[in-house]
């Protein structure tokens, strides 16, 4: 498809390639480490990196959206429920459950089936990266253009799950007997 | 077409007296008695009419066949048709005579019974069967009017099954013509593909091969043996005497069991020589054993139950010596006088309450009418002039004597001497039933099956009437073939006759309150318990089937029953390992899931 | 810009949020994990729209939705953990285990 190797990379890709290897480290510090707090804040890392791949790939409002909305309220949401749960701040040594081995050999198997069909199947596909295309402008303009009536269900699955939300946490609503 | 009608007219009357007497539904005392009186209509007019429609075919005398409709089976096809003939004419007379005798009977009979509805249902249903056999055009519709005898036969001996011993003697009555039914339709079979019709008249038109013959005609001797009680297929007539009076002198006496004898008769040329030395054989033993057992009874039913063994075995003596015509004779003067005896013994057996001839005796005064008729009848079963019996015995004797069969001396001398031992018999029953001091007692209410009690009266005129009409018949029956009178074997068998009854007379004579039958000795016991036959039978067959019923049954719990058990305990066993894994954990779930999927996809890329 | 790199770190990320999933005991733990894997999903969405140049931006358009039923999902779970919490006492997934064969 395109004659561009693999060697040498381009800066981009250099980059991309730091990103996302800080993104998978603190991933696996987030399902590995035995503090709770500091998985929340591992994640934050990885969001960031993440956010930090986006931006290589052009997707700049992606990259925001996911800054402000992962590391902004989702890991914030995720630290309000580790203190309302009364979780044990510091180190504790029963994150794991058992079934750690048995996880490890599936999540493995996953990876390995994962990657090779993903290099198998894309080993020369070429992405011609073009400034802009990801930008704010084209991205509202197609939101609005083309997938208003997904956006609106949006809404209303928002809605649904704030109400949901709020029954499922209130103590004084009772259920119908 | 007149011949469909006779036929149909009793099944006619069966359906609407099963389906309309109880209509509208009732089960009061005053509402069984309305259904009683329109059964009774149900029951006697459309035989009477078929009746009528009888002698008008006599009168005609004109031989026919009607087919209403040819069935095609693919193979051969079943002629459904009826055919007159003098044979089936004079059969058809005597069944229509006595089935109308016995619907007037029972009407009387069983007064104020709650189930005499179906009773007589079921005897016009009996009456259609057996008229149907008597015309049928095709074996294999005969066969049809067989078996629904035998269904009739099941269903009126059992038809007080509130008594286990009702019950069963009418399932031994089936069980046991089964058998020889099976033989029967066999028979038919090879009959019908050897000639390739079932077609009567086809058959015995057709060439088919001795060896065949042989083999067929033995088979349906099997069936012959099962419906007339012939040795060895007997043992069931005695036991259902358990039935109501009527039916034994209707179906165990005058037709059903004739219906053998006269199946032999009409399909009398496809009979070769070696099946009727087997036929004569079993005759010669059944007629002599049957009268010594008949001699040693107690019980007065049994009496003539044994004595309808013998007179059949004599008329099948008959038929095995060549003398058709005799035969036939005896089959219908048989059937009027015995049929005669049977309601007399009901009369006699109502009025003193119970079956056993030790509780009989001194009825002259008290019941002449009964009296009159049955000594007719005996006088008919003896053969002494100038009553039905003499004649026809005379023919079957005149027969045997000059037969060519090569048992022609076992035959004469076996039928020779059941005349003797008839005559000792007849006398005895009719001595301690009429004759000496009366012995009745106030007995409780009797079990149903036995009989009702009455209080010394004449029986009622329902029942006496066709006592009456049938001592007519009884009486002159035997000049209607006068003409062919033989002076010689007569007078010997009414001087052997005499000479039995002369003898019991001399005994009993000594003393009156005695059973004559103690003549007999220390061979008492043997002919009381029919030598030990059911015995044998027991030991031999019935109990080796239980046997293996119960094995069968043992097998059937512990392997059939025990593999199905298995299987669910297997089952539950192996899933109450299984539930182990059902822990609740959901990871646990997820894992297995995911490890699945995976599986299944590794499985598709290298498999696909 | 390779498709294979962001697809790898995509796979990659995806495998550990199973294992998240699977291995940890913690019902928050759990939530985080399932956070991962939709991230991964994410970086692939992105990725590919960027190499096929889709002109409805359905990849990227797909990515901000996934984010906003992301984000719902962790207000829903959470709501969930503490409703667990607060009749149960505990949010350990191994102990919560009412609908197991007794």
């Amino acid at each position: 498809m395109s004659g561009v190797g693999f060697w040498p990379p381009s800066v981009l890709e250099v980059v991309f390639l730091l990103l996302g290897l800080v993104a998978v480290g603190s991933a696996l510090l987030v399902v590995t480490t035995r503090q709770l707090v500091h998985a929340a804040l591992w994640l934050v890392v990885c969001f960031g990196a993440l956010a930090g791949c986006y931006l290589v790939l052009t997707a700049e409002f992606v990259a925001w959206v996911q800054v402000l909305i992962y590391v902004g309220a989702v890991v914030v949401l995720l630290l309000f429920g580790i203190m309302l749960t009364r979780a044990p701040i510091g180190r504790s040594d029963d994150l794991d459950s058992g079934n750690r081995v048995v996880a490890a050999v599936v999540a493995v198997a996953t990876a390995g089936v994962l990657v090779s069909v993903v290099v198998g199947g894309f080993q020369h596909a070429y992405a011609d990266l073009r400034p802009g295309a990801g930008s704010a402008e084209e991205l509202g303009a197609s939101i609005f253009r083309n997938w208003v009536l997904p956006f609106e269900a949006l809404s209303v699955l928002l809605l649904a799950a704030l109400i949901g939300a709020i029954v499922l946490s209130r103590t004084d609503i009772k259920g119908r007997r | 077409m007149i011949a469909s009608l006779v036929v149909v007219l009793p099944f006619a009357g069966a359906v609407l007296g099963l389906l309309l007497s109880r209509y509208p539904h009732g089960r009061s005392p005053a509402e069984d008695l309305v259904a009683n009186k329109r059964a009774a209509w149900f029951g006697v007019v459309p035989t009477a009419l078929s009746t009528a429609l009888i002698g008008w075919l006599a009168w005609e005398d004109t031989p026919s066949t009607s087919v209403l409709t040819k069935i095609d089976t693919g193979g051969i096809a079943i002629t459904v048709g009826l055919e007159v003939a003098e044979l089936s004419v004079l059969t058809a007379m005597l069944v229509g005579v006595v089935a109308l005798a016995v619907q007037v009977y029972s009407v009387g009979y069983m007064r104020g019974e709650s189930r005499y509805p179906s009773f007589s249902a079921f005897i016009s249903l009996f009456t259609s069967a057996m008229l149907l056999v008597v015309f049928a055009a095709d074996l294999l519709v005969l066969y049809v009017g067989w078996e629904i005898m035998g269904l009739c036969s099941y269903l009126l001996v059992g038809h007080w099954w509130e008594e286990r011993a009702n019950s069963r003697a009418a399932i031994k009555a089936f069980l046991v013509t089964r058998l020889g039914d099976v033989g029967f339709l066999f028979g038919i079979f090879v009959l019908g593909f050897a000639a390739g019709s079932f077609r009567i008249a086809d058959i015995m038109a057709a060439d088919i091969p001795d060896s065949t013959l042989v083999l067929a005609t033995l088979l349906l001797l099997a069936g012959v043996a099962g419906k007339s009680a012939q040795v060895p297929l007997h043992t069931w007539l005695p036991d259902a005497m358990a039935g109501p009076t009527p039916i034994s002198a209707l179906i165990h006496a005058a037709t059903m069991v004739a219906a053998g004898i006269f199946v032999v008769a009409r399909l009398y040329v496809l009979f070769p020589q070696p099946t009727l030395d087997v036929l004569g054989v079993a005759a010669a033993i059944g007629m002599l054993g049957a009268a010594l057992a008949a001699f040693a009874q107690n019980d007065l039913k049994r009496v003539l139950a044994y004595s309808t063994i013998s007179q059949l075995a004599y008329m099948a003596a008959a038929l095995a010596g060549g003398a058709r015509d005799a035969a036939v004779f005896h089959l219908v003067t048989h059937g009027a006088f015995k049929a005669l005896l049977f309601l007399c013994a009901g009369a006699v057996i109502h009025h003193v309450g119970s079956n056993l001839l030790g509780h009989m005796g001194g009825l002259r005064r008290s019941t002449p009418v009964t009296f009159w008729t049955m000594t007719i009848g005996y006088a008919a079963l003896i053969g002494l002039p100038p009553a039905s019996g003499f004649f026809s015995k005379d023919a079957i004797l005149y027969g045997l004597e000059r037969s060519s069969s090569p048992i022609q001396l076992l035959l004469y001398g076996s039928a020779l001497l059941t005349v003797g031992v008839t005559g000792a018999y007849a006398t005895r029953a009719w001595l301690m039933t009429f004759f000496g001091t009366g012995k009745i007692q106030a007995l409780p209410e009797p079990a149903p099956g036995t009989a009702h009690v009455f209080d010394g009266r004449e029986a009622p005129l329902s029942m006496l009437w066709p006592m009456g009409v049938l001592a007519v018949p009884a009486l002159l029956l035997g000049f209607t073939d006068a003409g062919e009178f033989h002076l010689a074997p007569a007078v010997t068998a009414l001087v052997v006759a005499l000479l039995g009854a002369a003898f019991v007379y001399v005994i009993w004579r000594g003393a009156p309150e005695r059973d004559p039958a103690r003549l007999l000795g220390a061979f008492r016991d043997p002919c009381e318990q029919v030598f030990y036959v059911d015995r044998l039978y027991a030991a031999v067959f019935v109990r080796p089937v239980l046997a293996l019923a119960r094995g069968v049954v043992r097998a059937d719990d512990h392997v059939v029953d025990g593999a199905v058990r298995s299987t669910g305990r297997a089952t539950v066993g192996l899933s109450g390992l299984v539930r182990h894994l059902q822990n609740g954990n959901a990871q646990l779930y997820v894992t297995g899931v995911l490890a699945g999927v995976l599986l299944i996809a590794v499985g598709a890329v290298v498999l696909g | 810009m390779h498709v294979v790199y962001p697809a790898v770190v995509a796979a990659l990320l995806f495998s550990i949020g199973v294992y998240g999933v699977l291995a940890r005991r913690n019902t928050i733990l759990v939530l985080m994990s399932v956070e991962l894997m939709l991230n991964a999903v994410n970086l692939n969405l992105v990725a590919f729209d960027v190499w096929l140049r889709d002109v409805l931006h359905s990849g990227q358009v797909l990515t901000l939705f996934v984010i906003v039923i992301a984000a719902a999902e962790v207000g829903i779970g959470l709501a969930i953990v503490l409703a667990v919490f607060r009749t149960r006492k505990a949010i350990e997934l191994d102990r919560l285990r009412e609908l197991g064969e007794p």
